[in-house]
């Protein structure tokens, strides 16, 4: 067995846990470790301006590749900046590995230069933390966090190491483990057989059904089987905000994204269902809006890896504990010696869908007014960015009514091609998603989807682009306000637009890009709109800065009313339900 | 709804706080708390009592499983059990009437003088929450000057272990 530092066997256990890039921030507590990376070619450090940009860049990574994203950060500030992103990435259950330098042992609470208790500060946003205290642990312990941030529902594991661990005059044996085994934690992804049958039973014989499918599905490559499944079935399907492109968004069978900003269509047939078979989905408060008159006429079939993600909001009548993957398997497998659903029934169901689609659904009726002269309507930057696309794009977004335009208009055909921040809702999100993105896919097209209030959290990460060569594409809807912020101020303050509008204090977004060294371009003309688009996707190897001046007054609907039903929504500004 | 939740824990560092977190993070009460390491050093075991809803009994127990450094999770209200508190009181103990009428009390609730003063007696008291609570105000008229309470302990009736 070789003899090693702790800082060298920090690398190579991440170099044998199969990690080729790391995002991080050096400082003092971790600089062992970066000595580490520097004296070896395996694993590569990608250095961000700022801690939290480098979380969400693994973030990104994790989410385009279903691999695990590895952040290394000094201790103190590099802690406790990376904790938004760990937040942001433990609510959307995504695996990532986070090693955080840490003052020496000796000092550990004595208040020291740059310490935090890294462990107590993470502790509610983690899926499970480690302090190292002894070298002898460290590659068994980064095996375990590996082995833990990607099994059973996933989530991130912080691994907390002081500096005396990685003391490069210390040596102790090397030697990775080849498999991790704890006997306090075992997760199942089995689902139980009976309930699987039960389930099938009852979804078949429902008249009025839908799939309500969220992440979990994508996180666990299930959508091929969901796909499969769904189109024998000849059931209408939505997709939560996280589980859009779960199921092809150009699909008949598509019904759009359910919830606060759901399709009419969507919330309706959610509403009147008589058997919802929820895949992968927690039943979040921006999905079921009032839980006490949610679906009153629902059979609950409720498939999750996580047993407190069943019967946490919502009460489920057939309770499934499994991976989406097995149990969807399992089902597929049964399927066929079944009887087929009631066609008759089936056909009314979607006769009554079409008909609310036809009526108020976002694809099908006019929903906003047209773009045309300096109107540029932030639905149509959306279609035109799916048109230029080929809707083939990987789209990150940071958190507003960006975000929601573009859950809504770029009907996503691919599982893990829409990246954006569904639980925690953090702004500055989607610029560093976009940049672990597009390491992982360096030829495939990455836009950023975002505000100009969001893009300047984490703007500072256009110099990590310059530094990697990491060409991602920035569509900036820029209504020169906190727009989803200035929206519910509309509805429900009068208008009284408190600290959401910054007119006078923008930057000039394209000169800024230029500083950095890319490409900016300003659009204020509609008919300037895909010309200039196509230009900024014809840039391969820069990055684009599209600064496009949208409609100010637009608001995103369809919107639930809070505390009703889910098919309670306003249209319009002026039509509800 | 009174529950007693036992867990067999990972006797790991931070395991501790990650059970109380939960329960502070969640809202849930945590009503006592009781901690040791068991025979096997690898391992601690748990005890605590909590009141909720059925909903959120069962919210508390599945996000216990959940919790990396948990093995085991049973909630002994479920079924026969046996539970216990231990108690120390102390109280002025002046004057062989009040000496004597409190030697009694004891007796009766099968307690021990474990310390004396001229001035005091510190009593030692073990029993369900109910004993204990009875005994305080047996002796109310004497006074308590200080009460400590180890939080309840329990064990299933019979032959449910609660083991690796």
């Amino acid at each position: 067995m070789e003899n090693l530092s702790g800082g060298d066997i920090v690398i190579r256990a991440l170099r044998d846990a199969g990690v080729e890039y790391v995002w991080g921030y050096p400082g003092g507590s971790a600089l062992h470790i970066y000595d580490a990376i520097f004296r070896q070619d395996d694993v590569k450090h990608l250095l961000v301006r700022h801690e939290q940009a480098a979380v969400h860049a693994a973030d990104g990574f994790a989410r385009a590749t279903g691999k695990v994203g590895t952040v290394l950060v000094t201790s103190g500030p590099g802690a406790t900046n990376a904790i938004t992103g760990i937040a942001t990435a433990y609510m959307d259950s995504i695996p990532l590995v986070v090693i955080s330098g840490q003052v020496p042992s000796s000092k550990i609470g004595e208040d020291a230069f740059q310490e935090t208790d890294m462990v107590g500060v993470s502790r509610p946003i983690v899926k499970h933390s480690f302090l190292i205290k002894r070298p002898e642990d460290i590659a068994a312990t980064i095996a375990k966090a590996y082995y833990i941030a990607s099994t059973g529902r996933p989530g991130p594991v912080v691994v907390d190491i002081p500096k005396d661990m990685t003391d490069p005059a210390i040596k102790v044996p090397y030697s990775y483990p080849k498999q991790v085994s704890m006997r306090s934690y075992q997760p199942n992804e089995r689902g139980h057989s009976g309930q699987i049958k039960r389930a099938l039973k009852t979804l078949l014989a429902a008249k009025q059904p839908v799939i309500y499918a969220g992440g979990g599905v994508i996180i666990d490559n299930a959508s091929e089987l969901l796909t499969t499944l769904a189109r024998k079935l000849n059931y209408p399907i939505t997709n939560t905000l996280m589980g859009l492109g779960a199921y092809p968004g150009s699909d008949r069978q598509f019904i759009g994204m359910l919830g606060m900003h759901g399709t009419y269509e969507a919330n309706q047939a959610m509403h009147h269902a008589d058997v919802i078979f929820a895949v992968g989905a927690r039943f979040d408060d921006r999905v079921t809006n009032a839980t006490d008159k949610f679906c009153p006429n629902a059979t609950i079939i409720h498939i999750d890896i996580d047993p407190t993600c069943i019967s946490k909001t919502v009460g489920a009548d057939i309770p499934i504990v499994g991976s989406c993957k097995t149990v969807l398997g399992d089902m597929l497998e049964l399927l066929d010696a079944l009887p087929a659903p009631d066609g008759e029934a089936l056909n009314r169901w979607w006769a009554t869908i079409d008909d609310w689609r036809a009526r108020h659904g976002i694809y099908t009726a006019d929903r906003f007014e047209p773009s045309g002269g300096t109107l540029i309507k932030p639905q149509d930057v959306i279609k035109m960015l799916h048109k230029v696309t080929g809707g083939d794009a990987f789209v990150t977004s940071d958190v507003g009514q960006h975000q929601m335009f573009a859950a809504q208009y770029y009907l996503f055909d691919k599982p893990r091609r829409w990246i954006n921040s569904g639980g925690l809702g953090t702004m500055g999100f989607g610029l560093p998603a976009a940049m672990g993105a597009q390491l992982a896919f360096p030829d495939a097209t990455v836009a950023c989807v975002t505000g100009e209030g969001s893009i300047q959290m984490n703007i500072q990460e256009l110099s990590t682009c310059t530094q990697h060569g990491l060409p991602v594409k920035i569509i900036n809807l820029n209504n020169s306000a906190l727009g989803m912020v200035r929206q519910w101020q509309d509805m429900q303050y009068s208008a009284r637009y408190a600290s959401s509008v910054y007119e006078d204090s923008l930057p000039d977004f394209v000169a800024l890009t230029e500083a950095y060294g890319h490409v900016g371009m300003r659009v204020t003309e509609f008919d300037q709109l895909e010309s200039k688009m196509r230009e900024c996707f014809a840039l391969k190897d820069r990055v684009v800065f599209m600064d496009i001046v949208v409609d100010r007054a637009e608001h995103v609907y369809p919107m639930q009313i809070a505390g009703n039903a889910m098919n309670e929504m306003w249209l319009s500004k002026t039509e509800r339900t | 709804m009174r529950r007693i939740i036992s867990i067999l824990l990972e006797n790991e560092p931070g395991a501790l706080s990650r059970v109380v977190g939960l329960f502070s993070q969640r809202g849930y009460n945590i009503d006592t708390l009781n901690v040791a390491p068991t025979e096997d050093p690898t391992l601690s075991r748990l005890t605590l009592s909590t009141t909720g809803d059925e909903k959120m009994v069962e919210q508390i127990i599945k996000q216990l499983h959940k919790l990396i450094d948990t093995i085991k999770v049973v909630d002994l209200s479920d079924g026969p059990h046996v539970e216990r508190e231990l108690m120390l009181v102390k109280v002025r103990a002046v004057g062989a009437e009040q000496r004597s009428e409190l030697k009694n009390s004891v007796e009766i609730f099968r307690g021990h003088i474990v310390d004396v003063t001229p001035s005091s007696y510190t009593i030692q008291l073990a029993g369900d929450g109910k004993k204990l609570d009875a005994f305080i105000e047996a002796i109310r008229e004497v006074g308590t000057m200080e009460v400590v309470r180890s939080g309840i302990s329990g064990i299933a009736r019979g032959e449910k272990f609660l083991l690796v």
